[in-house]
């Protein structure tokens, strides 16, 4: 069962315009965004993707290092290509990078500046350099952080010979998902654990030769419910990369050794050696989860029922793990990466699959206003518990609910190196929504 | 230039102030050309992302108690609203409120509105906010892609104005119109002064309008005031549609920065009659002195100040003696809007710390009163000049001037900025609270925290061990304005003379 709100507008917004991928190029080291946008355009997107989302910040050349064309009047009257020309230029002698690339904003788009040909020029002279138009109103970042990696692949990419055992991973969008660097590193060690070797393209470990080594791929990973699907794809037609799509985000063991026995198969690998790593791992786990019981059926107002509050990746992934893996029961699902409609239907089947029958309903809106609405119509018995974004702080305080921040925008907490994804994640996730439990008493 | 309140916008600051965001040179020299008109603003070969005017009036209004925004344009322009919000909370918090969210709604405008005009759709988000917060006055605020494709906003606002019975008021701010983001505050002033503030019934001799943004110092204020018998109104953040529409009612308005309350407080001077007092800002104890001294002149409360002034000199003397001992020559860089730069860097130096290079984020040439901005012409009232240069935060100039100058800290008041010193082993503040170093108590406190930040620069220091700047060697070596296209711009080796290299 679904709904989706019709509404246009939109309160309390969770994800951002197409330019905001360019926090996407800052995932990659040493890769050098630059916007060719209004002033405000940076300082505004970095806000809901950087400063009030887990506080992450500028890093190696964000924020204000970010070069920008800043139009103003004259460029939208008089055409804002020289201007571009002029900061691409000088940006080759001042910013020390491996990788750039032009996003253009609404300005740019609009008045329709050939941003293509003066990127060209600058190819044709050797610079790794390449454009996107990402104006905003052509939808939200998740979408613009594939049109930046469709440009990577199309403008920038060579083929490669492919190299046994290395694997593309596409998940946790960079800086959208708070937790997305934590993310990355568990899934490589979760595929490094199998054997495979992850080609970090985003995060600490990642690099531009990584970028480089996106062909030599034995196969892509997709783990999302749909964004990154595109990048597969075109992958799959540009160099002939299989790709596995895996739709949720693994988190607690059910989860995550169905993930890796379908990782194992795909790729080929004994699976003698998968299930010696998920018995490790799980034997682990179930340590720490038993020392955890008495507390989790003790302690007085426990949770019993949860809503989530968040992109199609983290709604579902967290919801599968509460639900197969804790004994909770999902509330309304919302789900609020605008998900582009092709796609709901099998978003909707993916929330089907849950342990016990159980087939949350799933509601399709990016609106916050209308989410919270939904949220204060429900009747719940026990104290609810809601997973969502620092904007539900103010509903749950009204509801009584005990609350976490898992999606963005997350101002309410600092977030380093923290996730979610995999075993260990699952006794993270663990930890702090009993914690804000525990928290309430004292 | 007088202000209109006839027009729906408001004139920008490039042309109403003679604003720049392009200088480098000296305090004197700065003031100078602007008293003689031919200050203009330099362009740039290379630029980094800066902020838009959107953010200053969206954020501005948002804290409007019983108000609520409709943002026309796509969905990466209300991208600020999280900030907004987090602000917001902070505002509620420490006046002990309960705490909600901002309520600002955009008009998510897809790539089809951008082809057919987005009229309709704004006007579903105004009434959408009508239906869902029952405010008593909208704002509508504009974005880069409903400027350019010429959505007729005014026509549709007076229609659903008509509709629901409240003030829907516009707020031209979209991103490209002004180089200036203080141009924001203009916009927002504008709509209030135009739409919502009514000619006083009766007018309050007692009462003194404070503009300024969170309101931290309140209480201090009021304790303050109430010695001299007067009663402060703060705003406009946290106040309601009803209490604004009386501003005009006080006897005096006074305000926390020059560069936020210079239209404001002109509007309702020369609009309402209520004086506007254009003093310097009471951050440090000469401006602290000034701007009560100015207040008490404008409301015949001469005598009071003078006494109260008197026994805080007392009180505070040793202590300011301390921190003036413990900062003798300690070299700092300060980059701050223009307001708040040029009045720190008269505190820094009454503090006895020797200011190597103030960096202000735009400058005004003049204020809404017709006069250059007091805290700018009172630094050349000294012996000593000081390097001075006005960018729109552009940090491949600033991290320049900091390997170069090597300060010892670098004090800055806008998000983003204070890491770049601290990359670089220079320890740093951010002065986020308007109230920070506020009054002779105020001062005292911030002298010790600058004293706490140079007592332990260990973060400093171990990050820019391991940080590499994004910044090329040829980069580093080259004259920190290379890019600036300034005719009578000076040599490097001029401003070393006036730079100490240590
Ligand atoms: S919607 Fe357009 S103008 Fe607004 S932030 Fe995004 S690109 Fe910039």
């Amino acid at each position: 069962m679904r709904t989706r709100k019709m509404s246009l507008c939109v309160e309390q917004i969770r994800h951002v315009c197409t330019l905001g991928a360019f926090e996407s190029v800052l995932a990659i080291k040493r890769a050098v965004p630059i916007v060719h946008a209004g002033p405000g355009c940076v300082a505004k997107l970095w806000t809901t993707l950087g400063s009030q989302n887990g506080h992450q910040g500028s890093g190696y050349v964000g924020g204000h290092a970010i070069p920008c064309t800043n139009a103003s009047e004259k460029e939208v009257v008089f055409g804002g290509t020289d201007r571009l020309r002029k900061v691409i230029t000088n940006t080759f002698d001042v910013i020390d990078g491996d990788l750039f690339v032009v996003l253009t904003g609404c300005t740019s788009d609009i008045i329709g500046d050939d941003v293509g040909e003066i990127t060209r020029k600058f190819q044709a002279q050797g610079k790794p350099i390449v454009y996107v138009e990402t104006g905003g109103f052509k939808g939200s970042n998740l979408i613009g952080h594939e049109l930046v990696l469709d440009a990577i692949i199309d403008q920038y990419l060579q083929p490669q010979q492919v190299e046994p055992g290395l694997v593309n991973i596409w998940s946790s969008v960079p800086y959208q998902n708070t937790f997305w660097s934590g993310d990355i590193e568990q899934l490589n060690l979760l595929i490094s654990s199998l054997g495979l070797k992850p080609n970090v393209i985003f995060g600490p470990d990642s690099s531009v030769d990584a970028v480089n080594d996106i062909p030599k791929a034995q196969f892509n990973l997709v783990i999302s419910p749909w964004v990154g699907l595109r990048t597969a794809e075109h992958l799959k037609d540009k160099f002939g990369t299989p790709f596995l799509h895996y739709p949720a985000l693994p988190i607690g063991p059910t989860e995550t050794s169905n993930f890796l026995r379908t990782v194992g198969e795909f790729a080929g690998i004994d699976p003698s050696v998968v299930e010696n790593v998920i018995r490790k791992q799980e034997d682990r786990y179930f340590y720490y989860l038993e020392r955890a019981a008495d507390t989790l059926l003790e302690t007085r107002l426990l949770p019993r029922r949860f809503i989530t509050v968040a992109d199609s990746l983290y709604a579902l992934g967290i919801a599968r793990f509460l639900t197969n893996d804790m004994g909770l029961i999902p509330e309304k699902q919302f789900i609020t990466d605008d998900t582009p409609t092709d796609y709901q239907s099998d978003v909707i089947a993916e929330f089907g699959k849950f342990t016990n029958d159980i087939a949350p309903e799933t509601v399709f809106s990016n609106d916050g206003g209308y989410v919270e609405e939904e949220i204060r119509k429900l009747k719940i018995r026990s104290r609810p518990l809601i997973l969502g974004s620092s904007w539900e702080r103010v509903v749950a305080r009204d509801l009584n609910a005990y609350q976490l921040s898992v999606s963005a925008p997350i101002g309410n907490e600092l977030v380093l190196s923290k996730s979610y994804v995999g075993y260990n994640g699952a006794l993270q996730l663990i930890e702090d929504i009993y914690s804000v439990v525990l928290n309430d008493f004292m | 230039m007088s202000i209109n309140l006839n027009l729906s916008q408001v004139t920008i600051r490039e042309k109403r102030l003679k604003s720049i965001v392009g200088y480098q040179g000296t305090i004197k020299d700065l003031a100078e050309q602007s008293q003689s008109g031919c200050l203009k603003n330099a362009s740039r070969g290379f630029s980094q992302a800066t902020n838009c005017n959107s953010g200053c009036a969206q954020g501005y209004l948002s804290s409007i108690t019983d108000a609520a925004i409709v943002n026309h344009g796509p969905i990466g322009c209300a991208g600020d609203v999280a900030g907004a919000n987090a602000g917001f909370q902070w505002g509620q918090r420490i006046r002990d409120w309960n705490q909600r969210n901002v309520r600002i709604i955009n008009t998510n405008m897809s790539e089809n509105a951008v082809v057919f005009g987005g009229d309709k759709i704004l006007k579903e988000g105004i009434l959408k906010a009508y239906e869902r917060f029952n405010p008593k006055a909208i704002f509508v605020t504009t974005s880069c892609a409903s400027g350019i494709i010429g959505d007729d906003i005014e026509s549709t606002i007076r229609n659903v104005e008509a509709e629901i019975g409240i003030p829907v008021v516009p707020v031209f701010c979209e991103g490209f119109r002004s180089q200036i983001w203080a141009s924001g505050f203009d916009a927002a002033f504008h709509a209030i002064l135009s739409r919502i503030v009514k000619p006083a019934e009766k007018k309050r001799p007692e009462l003194v309008n404070v503009i300024n943004f969170a309101g931290s110092g309140r209480a201090v204020i009021t304790e303050i005031f109430g010695r001299l018998g007067l009663v402060p109104q703060f705003g406009i953040p946290y106040s309601n549609i009803e209490e604004i529409s009386r501003w005009s009612e006080a006897a005096a308005t006074i305000s926390i920065c020059g560069t936020l309350g210079s239209y404001m407080g002109n509007g309702l001077e020369q609009n309402f009659g209520v004086p506007y007092v254009t003093a310097l800002q009471p951050h440090g104890i000469s401006g602290f002195d000034d701007w009560l001294t100015k207040l008490g002149e404008t409301v015949g409360k001469e005598k009071e100040v003078e006494e109260y002034l008197a026994e805080q000199k007392i009180l505070a003397a040793p202590e300011l003696e301390e921190i003036k001992f413990k900062l003798k020559g300690k070299k700092v860089v300060v980059g701050m809007g223009p307001s708040f730069a040029h009045n720190y860097i008269r505190l820094l130096e009454d503090l006895g710390m020797e200011v190597v290079w103030g960096f202000s984020w735009h400058y005004d040439a003049k204020h809404d009163h017709g006069g250059c901005p007091s805290c700018t012409t009172e630094l050349t009232k000294k012996d000593k000049d000081i390097p001075v240069s006005v960018s729109d935060q552009q940090n491949h100039e600033v991290i320049n001037v900091l390997s170069k100058v090597k300060p010892d800290i670098f004090i800055g008041r806008h998000p983003g900025m204070s890491v770049w010193a601290t990359k670089m082993g220079i320890p740093a503040i951010m002065v986020s609270d308007e109230y920070s170093a506020f009054g002779y108590q105020g001062t005292i406190e911030f002298g010790h925290r600058i004293i706490d930040a140079l007592t332990n620069n260990s973060l400093a220091v171990n990050l820019s061990k391991r940080i590499n700047l994004p910044y090329t060697e040829w980069w580093l070596e080259q004259d920190p304005f290379e890019f600036l296209k300034q005719k009578n711009k000076r040599k490097e080796s001029e401003n070393k003379k006036n730079v100490a290299v240590r």
